[in-house]
């Protein structure tokens, strides 16, 4: 970390660029995209390499998992925040998003009404609600997928932080959060389409939502903005920001003591991760063809943290890795034993924590600091939360 | 003329605009000034009528047994803790019971703690790198970038704190000893013009203590620097001005020799010293 620090590159949103870590995460990320893209399209069907639609929707999935997990990573892994309630922030990026697509549908809904969507007639609405407007321009929809969960957490954050509430009394309250805002979304007066939520999407700017290309599309654009989100967060936590945050997860009094105003960084870190988690969500419903309020559901934002501790707190790339690992899982389960899936989840739970205390992540850091210590070179990227038995004083 | 010529070239850096000049005001007399502070917990007075004055660049140390409120009175001055009443004034302009914590930061008092807090994940130089007097706010300290000049800086404390080959090590590995002089060297890279030290060398062995001594000695005069130590020999070794403190006020004041020959420090503190010593 520390020669990061001292390396040469400057510009923050570039020194990521510089890194080994990220070099390679970029690299294999890209080496996906394109390998699922070339099986996809220029494999014949018949033949057992294919790909297909359902499939790269699939992985398209996992990758706006992964992106939300990232988002969480950011804040847990190196605010320390452990925010039970990011699947809200998620959500209502996907309900943006939702809200789009369902103006999209135009007057092809069941109803025909060009501008109100199928559930608002059914419940008698004449007109729409004020919040409903500006969705049927892209431009607005797509502003609203950052800043509605922007705002949210701006608002939380800096009544959380300003009151300096942290630990688990942080994670309660963001709990109460997500569980508030299903209770709310459930209702049908809040016009979000009640617990039926939004769906039977047609098209997104103009192209078709069932084509297998639109879902190829859709997969690719998923994976750029993991890609980007990941080198962002890389930025941010390379940058002198992210060692205050660092210092503020293991020493806030102390850090406060330095003149940082330690409730504006974390605001600041907060309201990114959950732009990320908006953005991750507007690009999850697309894909999955609906929005209802069981994103809001609290197990969910209890998941998210489960795939970071599994991938491995603090790295980013682990938080990649963990929730494609378990959302793989999961959808293995499900097929199989779909009542089962929260016992095997908890299982996982407990064995990584039991014997990779430090998630995949760990593992990979480990066999890297064993070849470190044969070869005896030091290394850029030394785990910042290791602590090394030997003392070279 | 000479003067004229001076205050007219461009290039000239002037004191009181230099970034690291604190914009405390001595000029009318002491760079501390605490006043009839008070301070309860519960009904129970940890600070009673307290009267401190500190000179500019003096090292003053202050000693009393466990409880004075030696560390409620730093509490007090860096902000944490609000007394009851009394006033509390850094130079002739700020006062410092109207600012927070941060801004009191900022001003020029450095604190370190009673018990050493580094950042463990962070190594040694970044540890002094956060520590570093520079604008704090948070998009400055997005883009910021290491130039040769901080790095120099941190260099120089390295140096000064004897830890520049440990530069890349995590503060976490660090001995005890160690994290004090590095919380010092925190301190040293914010420009502090007051440096408040809690229990410098409590749990260090003769040979670091005696390095920490030469550390604060050659501190003093640069900056203002208060000490709280329990360790007499260590006090006597580094005092020029010391103040005992006895439930919460000021029991005796003067250099060593007289306070330990004060009667009534003797009654309160050294004599129970040498009790337990005996
Ligand atoms: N936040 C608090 N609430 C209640 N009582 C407190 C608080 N802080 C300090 N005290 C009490 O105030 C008194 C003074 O405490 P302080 O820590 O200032 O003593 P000290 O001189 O630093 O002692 P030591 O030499 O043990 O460090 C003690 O009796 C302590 O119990
Ligand atoms: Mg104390």
């Amino acid at each position: 970390m520390s020669l990061t620090t001292e390396s040469s590159t400057n510009f923050w949103l570039t020194r990521p660029f510089s890194e080994r870590s990220t070099q390679i995460f970029l690299g294999v990320l890209i080496a996906a995209l394109a390998l699922v893209t070339l099986l996809h399209v220029a494999v014949p069907a018949d033949n057992p390499l294919h790909i297909g639609a359902y499939t790269v929707n699939l992985f398209g999935k996992y990758l706006s998992y992964a992106l939300l997990a990232v988002a969480v990573d950011l804040v847990w892994g190196y605010l320390g925040i452990l925010s039970l309630g990011h699947g809200a922030f998620f959500a209502i990026g996907g309900y943006a998003m939702g809200m789009y697509l369902m103006r999209q549908i135009g007057d092809r809904g069941t109803y025909g009404n060009p501008v109100l969507p199928d559930f608002m007639v059914f419940l008698n609405w004449d007109s729409l609600p004020w919040f409903w407007h500006g969705f049927d321009m892209a431009w607005f929809a797509f502003a609203m997928v950052l800043l509605a969960p922007g705002l949210l957490a701006l608002v939380f954050g800096f009544l959380a932080f300003r009151s300096r509430v942290t630990g688990v009394y942080l994670s309660i309250i963001t709990q109460a959060l997500t569980f508030a805002l299903m209770l709310a979304f459930f209702r049908n007066e809040m016009g979000f389409g009640g617990n039926n939520g939004l769906t039977d999407f047609r098209e997104i700017v103009g192209f078709d939502l069932r084509s297998d290309a639109t879902r190829l599309g859709l997969f690719l654009a998923t994976g750029v903005a993991l890609a980007l989100g990941f080198i962002l967060c890389r930025a941010i936590v390379t940058s002198k920001l992210g060692r205050v945050s660092v210092a503020t997860r293991d020493a806030e009094a102390r850090t406060r003591f330095l003149g940082y105003r330690v409730e504006r960084f974390q605001l600041f870190v907060f309201v990114v991760s959950a732009m990320l988690a908006g953005l991750a969500g507007a690009l999850y419903v697309p894909q999955v063809g609906i929005i209802n309020p069981s994103e809001f559901s609290p197990i969910f934002s209890i998941e998210i943290v489960l795939w970071v501790a599994l991938g491995g707190r603090a790295t980013l790339y682990g938080a990649v890795i963990g929730a494609i690992l378990v959302n793989y899982a999961k959808t293995i389960f499900t097929g199989v034993m779909p009542d089962a899936w929260l016992f095997a989840l908890g299982a996982m739970f407990v064995l990584v924590t039991v014997f990779l205390p430090k998630g995949v992540a760990g593992l990979f850091r480990y066999f890297k600091r064993r070849k470190r210590d044969d070869t005896a070179t030091s290394d850029p990227n030394a785990d910042p939360n290791s602590t090394p038995k030997e003392a070279s004083a | 003329m000479s003067l004229l010529h001076s205050l007219t070239q461009r290039d000239r850096v002037f004191d009181f605009m230099a970034p690291q000049a604190s914009p405390v005001d001595v000029r009318h007399g002491p760079i501390l000034y605490m006043e009839d502070v008070t301070v309860s917990f519960d009904g129970f007075k940890a600070i009673n009528n307290l009267n401190l004055t500190i000179n500019d660049g003096e090292l003053r140390c202050i000693i009393g047994p466990n409880g004075a409120g030696k560390t409620t009175m730093m509490d007090i001055i860096t902000g944490k803790t609000r007394p009851n009443s009394g006033s509390v004034w850094f130079g002739s302009r700020h006062n410092l019971l109207h600012m927070n914590e941060p801004d009191i930061a900022s001003l020029g008092i450095g604190r370190k703690f009673q018990k050493p807090t580094v950042f463990e994940a962070l190594s040694v130089f970044e540890n002094l790198e956060l520590a570093m007097a520079a604008d704090k706010r948070i998009f400055p300290t997005l883009t910021a970038r290491m130039t040769g000049e901080i790095k120099d800086r941190i260099d120089e404390v390295l140096e000064t704190i004897g830890l520049t080959a440990l530069r890349h090590q995590p503060a976490g590995i660090l001995s005890h000893g160690q994290k004090q002089w590095l919380e010092i060297g925190m301190l040293l890279m914010q420009r502090p013009r007051l440096l408040l030290v809690d229990e410098p060398v409590a749990g260090m062995t003769e040979q670091e203590m005696e390095r920490t001594a030469e550390l604060l000695t050659g501190l003093a005069g640069k900056q203002s620097v208060v000490v709280v130590e329990h360790d007499m020999g260590f006090v006597r070794s580094i005092a020029r001005q010391v103040t005992v403190l006895h439930q919460g006020s000021v029991l005796a004041e003067g250099t060593m020799d007289q306070v330990s020959n004060d009667p009534k420090v003797i009654e309160v503190y050294l004599g129970a010293d040498d009790e337990e010593a005996a």
